[in-house]
Protein backbone atom coordinates (compact mmCIF):
# COMPACT_ATOMS: atom_id res chain seq x y z
CA UNK A 1 0.00 0.00 0.00
CA UNK A 2 2.50 2.85 -1.23
CA UNK A 3 0.14 5.09 -1.23
CA UNK A 4 -0.32 5.29 2.36
CA UNK A 5 3.05 5.58 3.45
CA UNK A 6 3.09 8.74 1.12
CA UNK A 7 0.77 10.40 3.96
CA UNK A 8 0.09 13.48 0.94
CA UNK A 9 -3.00 15.57 0.93
CA UNK A 10 -4.15 17.64 -1.11
CA UNK A 11 -6.12 20.72 0.04
CA UNK A 12 -10.17 20.19 -1.12
CA UNK A 13 -10.83 24.11 -1.45
CA UNK A 14 -7.26 25.28 -3.22
CA UNK A 15 -5.46 22.06 -4.25
CA UNK A 16 -2.17 22.80 -2.63
CA UNK A 17 -0.37 19.39 -1.68
CA UNK A 18 0.47 18.75 1.98
CA UNK A 19 1.96 16.15 3.96
CA UNK A 20 -0.02 14.97 6.90
CA UNK A 21 1.15 15.54 10.57
CA UNK A 22 0.61 13.91 13.58
CA UNK A 23 -2.20 15.63 15.63
CA UNK A 24 -2.98 16.39 19.31
CA UNK A 25 -6.34 15.14 20.38
CA UNK A 26 -8.94 17.58 20.20
CA UNK A 27 -6.31 19.49 17.46
CA UNK A 28 -7.21 20.03 13.75
CA UNK A 29 -4.98 20.64 10.77
CA UNK A 30 -5.55 24.05 8.04
CA UNK A 31 -4.34 24.17 4.75
CA UNK A 32 -1.57 27.24 5.19
CA UNK A 33 -2.31 28.25 1.79
CA UNK A 34 -6.21 29.23 1.93
CA UNK A 35 -7.14 27.86 5.54
CA UNK A 36 -9.18 24.79 4.96
CA UNK A 37 -9.85 22.53 7.70
CA UNK A 38 -7.82 19.85 6.51
CA UNK A 39 -8.72 16.81 8.78
CA UNK A 40 -9.57 16.66 12.82
CA UNK A 41 -8.22 14.13 15.34
CA UNK A 42 -11.57 13.39 16.87
CA UNK A 43 -11.30 11.61 20.04
CA UNK A 44 -13.01 8.47 19.43
CA UNK A 45 -14.71 9.73 16.42
CA UNK A 46 -16.58 6.33 15.79
CA UNK A 47 -18.20 5.48 19.08
CA UNK A 48 -18.99 9.41 19.81
CA UNK A 49 -20.95 9.76 16.23
CA UNK A 50 -22.31 6.42 16.94
CA UNK A 51 -24.13 7.11 20.33
CA UNK A 52 -25.46 10.62 18.93
CA UNK A 53 -26.58 9.01 15.79
CA UNK A 54 -28.45 6.10 17.76
CA UNK A 55 -29.99 8.88 20.04
CA UNK A 56 -30.75 10.98 17.24
CA UNK A 57 -32.18 8.03 15.51
CA UNK A 58 -34.62 7.48 18.64
CA UNK A 59 -35.58 10.90 19.20
CA UNK A 60 -36.35 11.05 14.95
CA UNK A 61 -38.66 8.24 15.23
CA UNK A 62 -40.68 10.54 18.16
CA UNK A 63 -40.59 13.83 16.47
CA UNK A 64 -42.42 11.98 13.53
CA UNK A 65 -45.16 10.54 15.43
CA UNK A 66 -46.29 13.15 17.93
CA UNK A 67 -48.12 16.56 16.71
CA UNK A 68 -45.18 19.76 16.60
CA UNK A 69 -47.99 21.93 18.08
CA UNK A 70 -51.75 22.34 17.97
CA UNK A 71 -53.93 25.17 18.15
CA UNK A 72 -57.22 26.47 19.45
CA UNK A 73 -59.68 27.93 17.15
CA UNK A 74 -62.88 28.43 19.86
CA UNK A 75 -63.86 24.87 20.63
CA UNK A 76 -62.31 23.48 17.73
CA UNK A 77 -58.75 22.16 17.88
CA UNK A 78 -56.02 21.62 14.95
CA UNK A 79 -52.70 20.08 15.61
CA UNK A 80 -49.83 19.12 13.02
CA UNK A 81 -47.15 16.93 12.26
CA UNK A 82 -44.87 16.88 9.85
CA UNK A 83 -46.09 14.11 7.75
CA UNK A 84 -49.65 16.12 7.87
CA UNK A 85 -47.46 19.00 6.61
CA UNK A 86 -46.51 17.05 3.90
CA UNK A 87 -49.77 15.43 3.04
CA UNK A 88 -51.63 18.76 2.86
CA UNK A 89 -49.28 20.30 0.66
CA UNK A 90 -49.59 17.25 -1.84
CA UNK A 91 -53.53 16.98 -1.38
CA UNK A 92 -53.71 21.60 -2.05
CA UNK A 93 -51.72 20.17 -5.62
CA UNK A 94 -48.31 21.64 -4.70
CA UNK A 95 -46.81 18.55 -5.52
CA UNK A 96 -43.21 19.71 -5.82
CA UNK A 97 -42.90 21.82 -2.92
CA UNK A 98 -44.72 18.66 -1.18
CA UNK A 99 -41.96 16.67 -2.67
CA UNK A 100 -39.05 18.86 -1.44
CA UNK A 101 -40.25 19.12 2.07
CA UNK A 102 -40.48 15.35 2.49
CA UNK A 103 -37.13 14.70 0.88
CA UNK A 104 -34.79 17.22 3.04
CA UNK A 105 -36.86 16.81 6.23
CA UNK A 106 -38.10 13.40 6.55
CA UNK A 107 -36.39 10.58 3.85
CA UNK A 108 -32.97 12.18 3.40
CA UNK A 109 -32.37 12.78 7.63
CA UNK A 110 -34.10 8.96 8.05
CA UNK A 111 -31.54 7.78 5.20
CA UNK A 112 -28.79 9.50 6.82
CA UNK A 113 -29.05 7.70 10.18
CA UNK A 114 -29.92 4.38 9.00
CA UNK A 115 -26.96 4.36 7.19
CA UNK A 116 -24.90 5.97 9.87
CA UNK A 117 -25.58 3.27 12.01
CA UNK A 118 -25.41 0.58 9.32
CA UNK A 119 -21.54 1.90 8.81
CA UNK A 120 -20.46 2.89 12.58
CA UNK A 121 -22.09 -0.07 14.19
CA UNK A 122 -19.72 -2.74 12.68
CA UNK A 123 -17.41 -0.90 12.43
CA UNK A 124 -16.67 -0.13 16.17
CA UNK A 125 -16.78 -3.78 16.91
CA UNK A 126 -14.09 -3.99 13.89
CA UNK A 127 -16.04 -5.04 10.83
CA UNK A 128 -16.70 -4.28 7.68
CA UNK A 129 -20.20 -3.63 6.57
CA UNK A 130 -20.77 -4.75 2.97
CA UNK A 131 -20.90 -2.03 0.52
CA UNK A 132 -19.51 0.50 2.93
CA UNK A 133 -16.92 2.19 -0.07
CA UNK A 134 -20.18 3.16 -1.75
CA UNK A 135 -22.36 4.31 1.35
CA UNK A 136 -20.00 7.00 2.11
CA UNK A 137 -19.94 8.23 -0.94
CA UNK A 138 -23.26 8.38 -0.70
CA UNK A 139 -23.58 10.22 2.25
CA UNK A 140 -21.19 12.82 1.25
CA UNK A 141 -23.64 13.32 -1.68
CA UNK A 142 -26.83 13.06 0.38
CA UNK A 143 -25.72 15.33 3.41
CA UNK A 144 -26.12 18.62 2.67
CA UNK A 145 -29.82 18.18 1.28
CA UNK A 146 -30.94 16.78 5.09
CA UNK A 147 -32.18 20.03 6.75
CA UNK A 148 -33.50 19.41 10.25
CA UNK A 149 -31.76 22.55 11.49
CA UNK A 150 -33.77 24.49 9.06
CA UNK A 151 -36.94 22.88 9.78
CA UNK A 152 -36.08 23.76 13.59
CA UNK A 153 -36.08 27.34 12.95
CA UNK A 154 -38.96 27.18 10.57
CA UNK A 155 -41.25 25.73 13.37
CA UNK A 156 -40.10 28.60 15.91
CA UNK A 157 -41.47 31.16 12.71
CA UNK A 158 -44.34 29.73 12.59
CA UNK A 159 -45.09 29.77 16.36
CA UNK A 160 -44.70 33.15 16.45
CA UNK A 161 -46.99 34.14 13.49
CA UNK A 162 -49.75 32.12 15.21
CA UNK A 163 -49.58 33.23 18.46
CA UNK A 164 -50.37 36.52 17.61
CA UNK A 165 -53.67 35.75 16.68
CA UNK A 166 -54.34 32.13 18.30
CA UNK A 167 -53.51 30.40 21.38
CA UNK A 168 -50.64 27.90 20.51
CA UNK A 169 -49.76 24.74 22.52
CA UNK A 170 -46.49 23.13 21.92
CA UNK A 171 -45.96 19.62 20.97
CA UNK A 172 -43.71 16.23 22.26
CA UNK A 173 -42.17 16.89 19.04
CA UNK A 174 -41.45 20.16 19.06
CA UNK A 175 -39.22 19.62 22.15
CA UNK A 176 -38.15 16.04 19.97
CA UNK A 177 -37.11 18.26 17.14
CA UNK A 178 -35.20 20.92 19.62
CA UNK A 179 -32.80 18.19 20.61
CA UNK A 180 -32.69 16.30 17.42
CA UNK A 181 -31.50 19.57 16.26
CA UNK A 182 -28.58 19.42 18.84
CA UNK A 183 -27.98 15.59 18.49
CA UNK A 184 -27.47 15.96 14.43
CA UNK A 185 -25.06 18.73 14.72
CA UNK A 186 -22.67 16.80 17.63
CA UNK A 187 -22.80 13.66 14.96
CA UNK A 188 -21.49 15.98 12.64
CA UNK A 189 -19.26 17.76 14.44
CA UNK A 190 -17.36 14.41 15.98
CA UNK A 191 -17.91 12.52 12.71
CA UNK A 192 -14.79 11.87 10.55
CA UNK A 193 -14.54 10.50 7.44
CA UNK A 194 -10.95 10.16 7.66
CA UNK A 195 -11.13 7.97 10.85
CA UNK A 196 -13.47 5.54 9.14
CA UNK A 197 -11.60 5.18 5.77
CA UNK A 198 -8.43 4.49 7.68
CA UNK A 199 -10.35 1.91 9.87
CA UNK A 200 -11.71 0.18 6.03
CA UNK A 201 -8.12 0.52 5.19
CA UNK A 202 -6.09 -1.40 8.17
CA UNK A 203 -9.15 -4.06 8.06
CA UNK A 204 -9.08 -4.39 4.22
CA UNK A 205 -5.21 -5.04 4.84
CA UNK A 206 -5.52 -7.68 7.56
CA UNK A 207 -8.14 -9.79 5.45
CA UNK A 208 -5.80 -9.40 2.18
CA UNK A 209 -3.00 -10.99 4.71
CA UNK A 210 -4.95 -13.15 6.63
CA UNK B 1 7.99 20.07 -0.64
CA UNK B 2 8.97 23.46 -1.04
CA UNK B 3 6.81 26.23 -2.20
CA UNK B 4 3.47 26.04 -3.11
CA UNK B 5 2.57 22.47 -5.35
CA UNK B 6 -0.64 22.19 -6.24
CA UNK B 7 -1.12 18.54 -6.71
CA UNK B 8 -2.94 18.77 -10.41
CA UNK B 9 0.59 20.18 -11.12
CA UNK B 10 2.27 17.23 -9.63
CA UNK B 11 0.20 15.17 -11.64
CA UNK B 12 -1.36 14.29 -8.30
CA UNK B 13 -5.15 14.08 -7.71
CA UNK B 14 -6.91 13.63 -4.55
CA UNK B 15 -10.26 11.50 -4.53
CA UNK B 16 -13.39 13.65 -4.31
CA UNK B 17 -15.20 10.98 -1.99
CA UNK B 18 -12.26 9.29 0.08
CA UNK B 19 -9.53 12.27 -0.41
CA UNK B 20 -6.91 9.88 -0.69
CA UNK B 21 -3.77 11.79 -2.79
CA UNK B 22 -3.12 8.93 -6.34
CA UNK B 23 -1.26 9.51 -9.81
CA UNK B 24 -3.53 10.20 -12.32
CA UNK B 25 -2.17 8.36 -15.47
CA UNK B 26 -2.73 10.35 -18.57
CA UNK B 27 -4.18 8.89 -21.37
CA UNK B 28 -5.51 5.86 -20.14
CA UNK B 29 -9.08 6.86 -20.62
CA UNK B 30 -11.26 6.61 -17.03
CA UNK B 31 -8.94 7.21 -14.04
CA UNK B 32 -10.24 5.43 -10.81
CA UNK B 33 -9.46 5.84 -6.94
CA UNK B 34 -7.31 3.01 -5.97
CA UNK B 35 -9.36 3.18 -2.59
CA UNK B 36 -12.61 3.62 -3.33
CA UNK B 37 -13.33 3.17 -7.09
CA UNK B 38 -14.51 6.70 -7.70
CA UNK B 39 -14.15 8.44 -11.21
CA UNK B 40 -11.14 11.13 -10.83
CA UNK B 41 -10.75 14.18 -12.45
CA UNK B 42 -8.12 16.86 -11.66
CA UNK B 43 -11.10 19.30 -11.02
CA UNK B 44 -14.96 19.02 -11.08
CA UNK B 45 -16.09 18.35 -14.93
CA UNK B 46 -17.49 21.00 -16.51
CA UNK B 47 -17.76 22.91 -13.30
CA UNK B 48 -18.23 26.37 -15.01
CA UNK B 49 -20.52 25.85 -17.76
CA UNK B 50 -22.96 23.48 -15.46
CA UNK B 51 -22.25 26.64 -12.52
CA UNK B 52 -23.41 28.51 -15.25
CA UNK B 53 -26.44 27.29 -16.48
CA UNK B 54 -27.77 25.99 -13.12
CA UNK B 55 -27.21 30.05 -11.66
CA UNK B 56 -28.92 31.46 -14.94
CA UNK B 57 -31.70 29.33 -14.13
CA UNK B 58 -32.21 30.71 -10.59
CA UNK B 59 -31.64 34.11 -12.08
CA UNK B 60 -34.54 33.67 -14.08
CA UNK B 61 -36.62 32.15 -11.07
CA UNK B 62 -35.86 34.31 -8.61
CA UNK B 63 -38.20 36.94 -10.45
CA UNK B 64 -41.39 35.23 -9.74
CA UNK B 65 -40.16 34.19 -6.69
CA UNK B 66 -40.29 37.99 -5.43
CA UNK B 67 -43.32 38.70 -7.37
CA UNK B 68 -46.07 36.23 -7.16
CA UNK B 69 -47.72 35.55 -3.33
CA UNK B 70 -46.07 33.42 -1.22
CA UNK B 71 -49.00 32.79 1.31
CA UNK B 72 -52.45 33.69 1.15
CA UNK B 73 -54.24 34.05 4.55
CA UNK B 74 -57.98 34.65 4.77
CA UNK B 75 -60.32 35.05 8.02
CA UNK B 76 -63.62 36.30 8.43
CA UNK B 77 -62.34 39.47 8.79
CA UNK B 78 -59.29 40.20 6.62
CA UNK B 79 -57.77 38.18 3.38
CA UNK B 80 -54.50 38.98 2.26
CA UNK B 81 -51.77 37.79 0.13
CA UNK B 82 -48.85 38.03 0.65
CA UNK B 83 -45.07 38.06 -1.58
CA UNK B 84 -41.64 37.05 0.43
CA UNK B 85 -40.87 40.48 1.02
CA UNK B 86 -44.35 41.83 2.14
CA UNK B 87 -44.18 39.00 4.60
CA UNK B 88 -41.33 40.05 6.36
CA UNK B 89 -42.79 43.89 6.31
CA UNK B 90 -46.26 42.47 8.09
CA UNK B 91 -44.16 40.83 10.90
CA UNK B 92 -42.29 43.86 11.23
CA UNK B 93 -45.27 45.93 11.44
CA UNK B 94 -47.00 43.29 14.27
CA UNK B 95 -44.00 43.75 16.41
CA UNK B 96 -41.93 40.65 16.18
CA UNK B 97 -39.07 42.32 15.04
CA UNK B 98 -36.70 39.46 15.82
CA UNK B 99 -38.39 36.90 13.75
CA UNK B 100 -39.18 39.88 11.10
CA UNK B 101 -34.86 40.27 10.53
CA UNK B 102 -34.66 36.28 10.66
CA UNK B 103 -37.31 35.75 7.69
CA UNK B 104 -35.71 38.73 6.03
CA UNK B 105 -32.42 37.15 6.14
CA UNK B 106 -33.37 33.72 5.52
CA UNK B 107 -35.11 34.94 2.37
CA UNK B 108 -33.92 38.22 0.78
CA UNK B 109 -30.45 38.65 1.70
CA UNK B 110 -29.08 35.07 1.46
CA UNK B 111 -30.39 33.54 -1.98
CA UNK B 112 -29.09 37.22 -3.26
CA UNK B 113 -25.77 36.81 -1.72
CA UNK B 114 -25.78 33.20 -3.22
CA UNK B 115 -26.82 34.76 -6.60
CA UNK B 116 -24.14 37.96 -6.54
CA UNK B 117 -21.26 35.86 -4.70
CA UNK B 118 -21.45 32.70 -7.08
CA UNK B 119 -21.65 35.25 -10.15
CA UNK B 120 -18.48 37.00 -9.10
CA UNK B 121 -17.02 34.06 -8.91
CA UNK B 122 -17.54 31.95 -11.85
CA UNK B 123 -16.73 35.20 -13.74
CA UNK B 124 -13.41 35.32 -11.49
CA UNK B 125 -12.52 32.30 -12.71
CA UNK B 126 -13.05 32.64 -16.32
CA UNK B 127 -11.13 35.85 -15.93
CA UNK B 128 -8.05 33.65 -14.69
CA UNK B 129 -8.21 36.55 -11.86
CA UNK B 130 -5.06 36.40 -9.36
CA UNK B 131 -7.23 38.93 -7.09
CA UNK B 132 -7.11 37.97 -3.44
CA UNK B 133 -7.66 34.43 -3.53
CA UNK B 134 -8.08 33.91 -0.21
CA UNK B 135 -11.06 36.28 0.42
CA UNK B 136 -13.18 34.13 -2.51
CA UNK B 137 -12.19 30.77 -1.30
CA UNK B 138 -13.55 31.79 2.11
CA UNK B 139 -16.88 33.90 0.05
CA UNK B 140 -17.62 30.08 -1.86
CA UNK B 141 -17.23 28.71 1.85
CA UNK B 142 -19.55 30.93 3.25
CA UNK B 143 -22.12 30.59 0.33
CA UNK B 144 -21.79 27.00 1.25
CA UNK B 145 -22.94 27.43 4.62
CA UNK B 146 -25.29 29.52 4.73
CA UNK B 147 -27.13 28.36 1.64
CA UNK B 148 -29.24 25.98 3.18
CA UNK B 149 -31.08 28.56 5.36
CA UNK B 150 -32.56 29.92 2.69
CA UNK B 151 -35.42 26.87 2.72
CA UNK B 152 -36.94 28.80 6.05
CA UNK B 153 -40.20 30.47 4.08
CA UNK B 154 -41.09 27.22 2.32
CA UNK B 155 -41.10 25.11 5.85
CA UNK B 156 -43.25 28.16 7.84
CA UNK B 157 -45.46 27.63 4.80
CA UNK B 158 -45.85 23.97 5.04
CA UNK B 159 -46.76 24.45 8.70
CA UNK B 160 -48.73 27.24 8.55
CA UNK B 161 -51.18 26.01 5.48
CA UNK B 162 -51.47 22.40 7.24
CA UNK B 163 -52.25 23.43 10.61
CA UNK B 164 -54.71 26.54 9.81
CA UNK B 165 -56.74 24.28 7.46
CA UNK B 166 -58.78 22.53 10.23
CA UNK B 167 -60.29 25.38 11.39
CA UNK B 168 -62.87 27.38 9.84
CA UNK B 169 -61.91 30.70 11.12
CA UNK B 170 -59.05 31.12 9.21
CA UNK B 171 -56.95 29.74 6.28
CA UNK B 172 -53.13 29.54 4.73
CA UNK B 173 -52.78 28.91 1.79
CA UNK B 174 -49.10 28.25 -0.24
CA UNK B 175 -48.68 30.46 -3.37
CA UNK B 176 -47.14 29.88 -6.51
CA UNK B 177 -44.22 31.33 -5.15
CA UNK B 178 -43.08 28.56 -2.82
CA UNK B 179 -42.86 26.76 -5.89
CA UNK B 180 -40.20 29.14 -7.76
CA UNK B 181 -38.32 30.36 -3.95
CA UNK B 182 -37.80 26.57 -3.99
CA UNK B 183 -36.68 26.24 -7.08
CA UNK B 184 -34.32 28.89 -6.64
CA UNK B 185 -32.79 27.26 -3.60
CA UNK B 186 -32.54 23.83 -4.44
CA UNK B 187 -30.85 25.45 -7.96
CA UNK B 188 -28.58 27.48 -5.95
CA UNK B 189 -27.72 24.69 -4.19
CA UNK B 190 -26.27 22.52 -6.80
CA UNK B 191 -24.68 25.43 -8.16
CA UNK B 192 -22.51 26.40 -5.40
CA UNK B 193 -21.82 21.94 -5.09
CA UNK B 194 -20.78 22.27 -9.07
CA UNK B 195 -18.12 24.97 -8.46
CA UNK B 196 -14.72 24.38 -7.89
CA UNK B 197 -13.00 26.19 -5.61
CA UNK B 198 -9.64 25.04 -6.36
CA UNK B 199 -10.44 26.77 -10.18
CA UNK B 200 -9.57 30.34 -7.76
CA UNK B 201 -5.86 29.05 -7.26
CA UNK B 202 -5.12 27.63 -10.90
CA UNK B 203 -4.45 30.83 -12.56
CA UNK B 204 -1.79 32.06 -8.68
CA UNK B 205 -0.01 28.72 -9.70
CA UNK B 206 0.99 29.35 -13.23
CA UNK B 207 2.68 32.57 -12.15
CA UNK B 208 4.76 31.08 -9.19
CA UNK B 209 6.37 28.44 -10.61
ZN1 LIG C 1 -6.09 25.07 0.79
ZN1 LIG D 1 -11.37 7.40 -3.29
Amino acid sequence: MEHHSAQLIACHDCDLLQREIPLKKGCAASCRRCGAVLYRNATDSIDRTLAYTLAAAVLFVIANLFPIFAIEVQEAGSEINLFGAVQSLWDKQMHSVSLLVFLTTILIPALELITMTYLLLPLKFRHIPAGSYILLGMLKIVKPWGMIEVLMLGVLVSLVKLTSSFKVIPGIALWSFAALTLLLAAAAATFSARDVWERLDSKGDKEVAA
Amino acid sequence: MTGMNSAAEQGLCSCHVCNLVSRLEQGTGQAHCPRCGASLHYRKPGSVARCWALLISAYILYIPANLLTIMETGSLLKYRKDTIVSGVVELWKTGSWGIAIVVFIASVTIPLLKLISLTLLLVSVQRRSRWRPRQRTRLYRLVELVGRWSMLDIYVVALLAALVQLGNMATVKAGPAALAFGAVVVLTMFASMQFDPRLIWDPIQKEST
